[in-house]
């Protein structure tokens, strides 16, 4: 996605001066109005940041940057680490991209050079309902289908044939960081799909010529030109899922376990920063009880910013390129 | 032994019948029985309900450069796609009709069209090397999809089809640069290296030179002629004094269908149809 | 095939056949045709699981008390879910107050006048804003107005949800007023008409379709929307007091209910699910028929 004005349209700019002299005080106004409302989007977001800077203060002030690797989240005591936090947001988000990543290629892939038109249509939008569910409901659907499952067929399998790695040991409680992980992969496909497919979609059709020309099957075609061809738009479209996966808090929180716990199984509970926004912040007690959150609440922020902004700069950059190409 | 030339009444010489006296007075024996390689039989080529080819049939003589001409979409591309089994890879393209190679259909049931693409090559109008790819990973991908790993083996294909090319001089030293980043007439002559490396019967170019400069152009309709010794060579042009120049008999289409087809001297001098007459004067097209 | 094998040389002389393509590379390619549509069966069976438990679940809970009840006291059975309702629908009334006009109006301006420095910044923040999780939208609006007002609101919770709509509303404001035919400005222009009234009642009228597409997308969005609204609209268990109390919702009910111990809440929470999926589906599926209606009308 490209932030520059689309090309081509010609929509005659908004003069500075009316010509028409009657008119002038109002054409002045109107534009003075809409330059208020499409810089209000800006001051919005500058608003964001300055709150909750400033409300993230006094916790900002009592730990200093030790507030990251603190591990100790003790609201009783008044003493608040973010570790735990950034640790569960992190682990759920790799786990998430290692298992939605395959997936969204392989969907990316069939939907654009195996699958017939129509059929990539319907199943394109099929795919893209799935990011219409909302998270809450996900989150339901987590709690009663996919845990218990989790628990009873997935967990037992691991720990049967990778039980040695301390990754799949311990005790198998189906909420957990594997239920977490699965359910925000869930949550990223339809993204990190769509936006694989149009990268793929804007290879150019010689690429794909001169390698089958040359005697490749179709696969070869799709992994030795066409997936090269788009690596930087299929990067921007992992990051992009990433940075969703990074901010989602309800189905998180629901299938977690939120325990502020580090631990080397991903069939431990964990926490997630969303996820202790989401059940901890009505609950605050002390001013700097709240002012920690409001910290986590920041440095989700600030990630969530960069990494978006990140992989929408890859993305345009992968689909202009083949644009400019042709 | 040489053709008359016929210089037909006008007030003077253009520089399209030098073109055709230079070519002539070359020479060379046209040999009419070469032996066939490709052997077209009745081909129709759609896409979805557009009929692009009309019941095409002829016989491409073996090492030797037949030109196919006619005005835009007159379906010579399409034709030349039809003869590696390209055509098919657009959605809602179909064929009827048979494409001998050696005397086999290559659209028999049992017949794999990769197996086919690899025996006869492609090069395209636009250059297209693989961006992601050095010069030497371009040319020997081809190799490298059939399972051949040892470096050497790849290392004497790639100089000897980047001589083939006679592009190895110009990038002997530099072949870990992309793929992209030679000149225009330097990537076309890759391509060329490319599709050379995996060792076709038949090499297809589809207005090979029509991106490029008249100095790249003329490297390019030299190169031809010397690969001319080793493969047989079909070539789509628009361009006429480079049918001319280039190649030994002609294939005139229009609309779809094949017009007049012989010896490059006799189309350009006697042909036989006025249709033809009509293009190669200029009166339309 | 017979024939077509090609010699090469190999280093030191001998020939190397490079004969018919192996039967590897056909397996392969057929292989991983068929991996690339198990990837599409993994992808979409959550979703046939998901809607198929909210059908049968949600049904079988679902019934008239549901719409007319307030929710019975902890530990009761029955009861419904009638404020949550009311709540969800009331908090999407106060979010489209703030989201629509600063979403059409910001829209305008890109379209407008948003070819230069500003409109790049703009749409790269209204990118930023709807990349934000939600949840620090609510943190955010908590310390803006929950704090000084010192209570939970629905003006709150409104708000929250609007700021999430505005950039939904602007980007698809922004290409539908630019797919109005630009002749059809220079006409209303020639005719003398004020450059004002020409962008609000011909231009954006033109698009008014598109723009109200894009606005139902925006409030399926939000709609289905929990995080933001957990510690600015709160929750209430009875009817809405006032704009300035807190208020319940269809999605924070539906969390609540969830994750309580009561097999009864959790009936309940099915039946919210298949409400407010039905509502999703019904609002994205009108807007995407519409929006392709739109765009063969535009295309003049």
């Amino acid at each position: 996605m490209s932030y520059a004005a689309p090309a081509g349209r010609g929509v005659p700019p908004l003069p500075a001066e009316s010509r028409v002299r009657s008119g002038r005080g109002g054409d002045a106004i109107f534009r003075v109005l809409l330059t208020v409302f499409g810089v209000a989007v800006i001051v919005l977001v500058a608003a964001i940041a300055c709150v909750l800077t400033g409300a993230a203060m006094p916790a900002i002030r009592r730990f200093g940057p030790a507030f990251l690797w603190t591990s100790r989240w003790d609201p009783v005591h008044n003493i608040f680490g973010a570790l735990p936090f950034v640790f569960g947001t992190v682990a759920s988000s790799a786990l998430a991209l290692l298992v939605a990543v395959p997936i969204s290629l392989g969907v990316a892939v069939y939907l654009v050079e195996i699958a017939p038109p129509r059929t990539s249509i319907a199943l394109s939008f099929i795919i893209e309902l799935l990011a219409a569910i909302p998270s809450v409901i996900l989150g339901l659907w987590g709690i009663f289908v996919l845990a218990p499952w989790v628990r009873s067929a997935v967990e037992p399998v691991l720990s049967a044939v990778l039980g040695w790695l301390p990754l799949f040991s311990g005790p198998q409680y189906g909420i957990g960081l594997l239920a977490a992980g699965i359910i925000l992969a869930i949550m990223i496909i339809p993204i990190v799909s769509s936006v694989s497919r149009d990268v793929l979609r804007a290879v150019p059709a010689e690429q794909r010529e001169a390698m089958y020309a040359l005697g490749a099957t179709r696969w070869e075609v799709i992994s030795r030109a066409v997936v090269p061809y788009g690596r930087i738009g299929i990067i921007g479209a992992v990051i992009l899922g990433l940075g969703r996966a990074l901010g989602e808090t309800m189905a998180v929180t629901m299938v977690i376990g939120n325990r502020p716990q580090i631990s080397t199984s991903l069939f431990q509970p964990a926490y997630t920063i969303a996820a202790v926004l989401a059940n901890e912040f009505s609950e605050a007690t002390s001013d700097l009880y709240l002012s920690a959150l409001i910290e986590m609440a920041l440095v989700l922020f600030a990630v969530s910013l960069i990494v978006n902004a990140l992989a929408r700069w890859l993305v345009a950059r992968a689909t202009s390129h083949a644009r400019a190409a042709r | 032994m040489g053709f008359e030339v016929t210089v037909k009444e006008a007030p003077s010489m253009t520089l399209w019948d030098y073109a055709i006296a230079s070519a002539l007075a070359k020479g060379e024996a046209i040999d009419t029985d070469a032996p066939s390689q490709l052997v077209v039989e009745n081909l129709h080529a759609y896409f979805g309900r557009t009929h692009a080819v009309k019941g095409l049939s002829l016989r491409i003589a073996a090492h030797r450069i037949t030109a196919i001409i006619g005005p835009s979409g007159c379906g010579k591309s399409t034709f030349l796609r039809c003869l590696n089994r390209m055509h098919e890879v657009v959605p809602g393209a179909r064929r009827e009709g048979r494409v001998l190679l050696d005397g086999e259909d290559i659209y028999a049931p049992a017949v794999d069209p990769v197996e086919v693409r690899r025996r006869v090559g492609m090069v395209f109008q636009r250059a297209n090397p693989f961006p992601t790819m050095s010069i030497y990973d371009n040319v020997v991908v081809g190799l490298r999809l059939n399972g051949i790993r040892d470096r050497r083996v790849l290392d004497e294909v790639a100089e000897r089809s980047l001589r083939q090319a006679a592009l190895w001089d110009e990038v002997k030293d530099v072949l870990a640069r992309p793929g992209t980043s030679l000149s225009g007439g330097q990537q076309q002559r890759l391509c060329i290296a490319r599709a050379l490396a995996v060792q076709p019967e038949v090499l297809l170019m589809d207005e090979p030179a029509s991106a490029l400069d008249p100095a790249s152009t003329l490297k390019i309709e030299e190169l031809a002629r010397t690969l001319r010794e080793t493969l047989t060579i079909v070539i789509v042009t628009h361009n006429m004094q480079q049918a001319a120049r280039v190649s030994d008999s002609t294939a005139f289409m229009l609309a779809g269908s094949l017009i007049e087809y012989g010896p490059t001297a006799e189309l350009f001098t006697r042909p036989k149809e006025r249709q033809t007459e009509d293009y190669i004067t200029g009166r339309f097209g | 095939m017979a024939g077509g094998a090609c010699d090469l040389p190999r280093a030191g002389g001998a020939v190397i056949v490079l004969g018919r393509q192996s039967a590897r590379r056909r397996v392969t390619d057929r292989v991983m045709g068929w991996v690339c549509l198990a990837a599409i069966l993994v992808a979409v069976a959550p979703l046939a699981s998901v809607l198929g438990y909210i059908v049968i679940q949600g049904a079988s809970a679902l019934n008239w008390a549901f719409f007319t009840h307030l929710p019975a006291p902890v530990g009761e059975p029955g009861g419904g879910m009638a404020n949550a309702i009311l709540g969800t629908l009331t908090l999407i009334g106060l979010a489209a107050c703030v989201g629509v006009p600063v979403g059409i109006l910001g829209g305008l301006f890109l379209a407008e006048a948003g070819d230069g420095r500003l409109g790049w910044w703009i749409r790269f923040t209204a990118d930023v804003l709807n990349g934000l999780p939600s949840i620090v939208v609510g943190v955010f609006v908590y310390a803006l107005v929950v704090v000084p007002m010192h209570r939970f609101s629905a003006l709150a919770g409104g708000l929250a949800l609007g700021v999430m709509m505005i950039p939904l509303v602007v980007r698809t404001t922004e290409e539908m007023v630019r797919l109005v035919p630009s002749s059809l400005r220079e006409a209303s222009l020639a005719l003398g008409i004020r450059w004002w009234v020409t962008s609000l009642r011909i231009v954006l009228r033109t698009a008014t379709a598109g723009v109200i597409t894009g606005i139902m997308l925006a409030v399926a969005r939000i709609g289905g929307e929990t995080a933001p609204l957990l510690f600015t609209a709160f929750n209430n268990q009875f009817w809405q007091a006032g704009l300035d109390q807190p208020i319940s919702s269809l999605t924070v009910q539906l969390f609540t209910y969830s994750i309580a111990p009561y097999d009864d809440w959790h009936r309940q929470a099915w039946a919210a699910a298949l409400v407010l999926m039905a509502i999703t589906l019904l609002l994205n599926v009108a807007a995407r028929a519409a929006g392709r209606q739109r765009f063969t009308m535009g295309g003049r």
